[in-house]
């Protein structure tokens, strides 16, 4: 076995194979967004999420805008033919404000979407910025009222006298629109930053959270929220731990958990009392004392918990690995595995680069035994759970054919660099893959690089 | 990057040290050249937090946590105590680069409980003395309240808006603007427009979103109620300034402590203001 190389399996006992299930391999399907290397700040892509069917995929950029893309019904009679997601919506969630008493711009970049389930025809869903919390509706006009009484078709009134028959407005079919509203804002609801949103299983509540607290809102209501965990000491020098992530139990509504940048994750249950503070459990693995350093803490920091379909694991994301939790057991997780353990040794200049601070999310697929997550040089992992294998796969617009077969990457720490291969210090670490989605059913799978969104699919037959 | 160690070097006899510890010396020596420079690295990025395209109270609190693991060990082997002896011992000339340390210390203005090194020098400045903290070390001499006072380059730091990297290792900063006494109270108001270093408690103020604030308009007439005396308390702050003792960046581990009790200095609402345009003007004058 390969000592020097990364992923540690061996790439010969995987021949060819791709990452998801059952050997998945994984094609090129699409790319959005700008070809050229200019990057412009504002299409910086900044969270990425399937809706609940797996039929919209919505984007929210550093501009505050959202993008919403639709998967085209194709025919099922055809399997070779594989559904393209196409823009639906685009419209402008947040704008930038600025506080003038500090002298501050907030910022509009979209930090979180969350896709809430759907009811009727209508689509709904949560976009937030650092402070403001938005509900939007997406609804889809095709028909047109027309033949009113008092109207022309083109909106000026008629003249009274003219009238002298009434008719009944019918709609006819025009061409597909689709509409985004606001409905709710959900405003002053946090003083530092928000980092996470999360829908409750009720359809009803939502969680958002900043670095210190943890508010609880109630969908229809946007003067109002509850404050469910609050961990701001009162001498603000003595703050040590902030709050990175929260996420309700997909199931159970009185159930959520939140991560913080001392590596533990706490299960709060809410009928136990308002205030949260208190834990329910603790999720925590001891130190490993051989690997202590300066940047322990750092790259113990949790950067994303997500909750398994089936509720009852949780997955962890920190710099380094990404760890899998039984809800039963505190003490330490179930599954780790390294996401770029080459990196360990460079820990220094990362630190030095601020890349060590990089918030990486993480994504299961739809029946909870493959996980994805991103890493540098716009590389993102695929880790199989039922087969204890993982392999390494590259967004790049060099692998853009259509249906072009992803190859396996491979990192070399040290020692001989094998062809293929290439060697940590060639990484481009302003590639970065922070955020990537997994379609809710099929082997479909988001990855945002920097600008670019870039969608692949399973290679059918 | 860092090397794990030095390369060692053939050393012509005459000296009975084995070569095993000569080497062991030497990792020593390089490991803690390492760790003051990723303890300087840490404090500017802290210093420099407020200038990053989009603030992270994150980042800050996990390197002020690096900060302090670094000071506790560096506490712990005595290196702690030694850099703080030299620079007591040094002279007190401005030009001269001093390193002010106050370590997981209480508020100024309350000298019962013990702190640890607090050691400043500068004109102007009330002296400090080496203290200790009964934790860490069993040497206490005396516990005046600390102002913290650094000479260095900062001008030049803050013209670099990115970090370079720390290939000094003494590289300290200096602060030539607001007293440390004020910026505690302004930290919270104006966090960002201003370029003084900050006490942790005032880096971590500055991720805070304020809401439901004064309109601008409010806080404009606050300014111009009192346009008059403000004029001259401007200009008393401003000369008063120039022989406050100046904060460093070594001063933001004044505030690193677990049991820091807020600091009670009492602003009105007229020096608030006062600071506020203080701020503007400055702004004006470095051309921000």
């Amino acid at each position: 076995m390969c000592r020097c190389c990364y992923p540690p399996s061996c790439p010969t006992s995987m021949a060819g194979a791709g990452g998801g299930g059952n050997d998945v391999q994984w094609c090129f399907s699409q790319v959005k967004g700008a070809i050229d290397d200019d990057v412009a700040e504002a299409d910086i892509i900044s969270t990425v999420e399937f809706n609940h069917s797996g039929e919209l995929l919505a984007t929210g950029d550093k501009g505050g805008r959202v993008v919403i893309f639709q998967q085209e019904t194709e025919n099922k009679s055809q399997p070779q033919c594989r559904s393209e997601y196409n823009v639906y919506s685009t419209f402008q969630s947040h704008e930038p404000e600025f506080d003038y008493l500090k002298s501050l711009e907030i910022e509009e970049k979209i930090n979180k979407i969350r896709w809430l389930p759907q009811k009727n025809a209508a689509q709904f869903l949560l976009s937030t910025n650092d402070k403001t919390i938005k509900l939007w509706k997406i609804s889809e006009r095709d028909k047109r009222p027309e033949g009113y009484n008092l109207k022309e078709e083109d909106g000026r009134y008629r003249d009274a006298a003219t009238i002298t028959t009434l008719r009944v407005p019918v709609f006819r079919p025009m061409d597909l629109m689709v509409e985004a509203s606001p409905r709710r804002v959900f405003v002053n609801g946090h003083t530092y930053h928000i980092n996470s949103i999360s829908v409750n299983s009720d359809n009803e509540t939502y969680l958002s959270a900043d670095d210190l607290r943890i508010n609880l809102w109630h969908l229809e209501i946007t003067d109002r929220s509850f404050n469910v965990v609050d961990i701001k000491p009162a001498n603000m020098e003595e703050l040590t731990e902030v709050i990175t992530a929260t996420e309700f139990h997909p199931h159970q509504c009185n159930t959520f958990v939140y991560s913080s940048s001392k590596g533990t994750i706490r299960l709060c249950d809410m009928r136990a009392s308002a205030l949260c503070d208190k834990h329910s459990k603790l999720f925590e693995e001891p130190e490993d004392p051989s690997n202590r350093s300066f940047f322990s803490e750092i790259i113990s920091s949790i950067s994303d918990v997500k909750f398994s379909h089936n509720g009852r694991y949780m997955m962890t994301r920190d710099y380094l690995s990404v760890k899998i939790w039984d809800l039963n057991m505190e003490n330490r997780p179930v599954e780790t595995y390294q996401v770029h353990e080459y990196l360990r040794s460079k820990l220094c200049s990362l630190y030095e680069n601020d890349c060590i601070f990089d918030k990486f999310e993480c994504c299961w697929n739809g029946n909870d035994s493959v996980v994805m997550t991103g890493s540098y040089n716009n590389f993102f992992r695929m880790l199989d759970r039922s087969q204890r294998r993982d392999v390494t796969l590259e967004a790049s617009r060099e692998s853009c054919k259509p249906r072009q077969v992803l190859k396996p990457r491979r990192v070399c720490a040290g020692g001989k660099r094998k062809k293929d291969e290439i060697s940590v210090d060639s990484l481009d670490f302003n590639k970065k893959i922070l955020h990537t989605a997994w379609h809710p059913q099929e082997n479909i799978i988001a990855v945002a690089t920097t600008n670019n969104l870039y969608i692949f699919q399973e290679k059918m037959n | 990057m860092f090397s794990k160690g030095t390369k060692r070097k053939f050393s012509d006899g005459g000296e009975a040290i084995s070569d095993e510890s000569l080497l062991g010396a030497r990792v020593a020596s390089s490991y803690s050249l390492q760790r003051q420079s990723l303890l300087d690295m840490s404090l500017i990025k802290l210093q420099l937090c407020h200038m990053l395209v989009e603030p992270n109270l994150c980042r800050s609190v996990l390197i002020a946590n690096t900060v302090r693991q670094i000071q506790e060990e560096m506490t712990h082997d005595g290196s702690w105590h030694m850099v703080t002896e030299a620079f007591c011992s040094a002279g007190q000339s401005p030009s001269e680069r001093l390193v002010a340390t106050e370590v997981l210390c209480r508020s100024r203005e309350q000298d019962a409980e013990p702190k640890l090194f607090s050691v400043i020098s500068y004109e102007g400045c009330r002296e400090e003395e080496v203290v200790a903290d009964e934790t860490l070390c069993s040497v206490s001499v005396s516990n005046t309240v600390s102002n913290v006072c650094l000479a260095g380059r900062m001008g030049q730091c803050w013209e670099k808006s990115e970090l370079s990297g720390v290939e000094r290792d003494e590289e300290v900063l200096e602060d030539s603007r607001l007293g440390s006494g004020e910026d505690e109270e302004i930290a919270t108001e104006d966090g960002a427009s201003t370029e003084s270093p900050k006490t942790i408690g005032q880096v971590f103020g500055t991720f805070e979103i304020k809401n439901g604030s004064p309109g601008p308009d409010s806080a404009l007439e606050e300014l111009f109620s009192d346009v008059d005396t403000s004029y001259y308390d401007l200009d008393t702050m401003l000369t008063g300034m120039q022989s406050a003792p100046k904060m460093g960046p070594y001063d933001l581990l004044d505030s690193l402590a677990p049991s820091h009790s807020s600091p009670s200095i009492v602003s009105t609402p007229n020096c608030r203001s006062d600071l506020n345009e203080l701020d503007h003007i400055m702004e004006i004058i470095v051309g921000s």
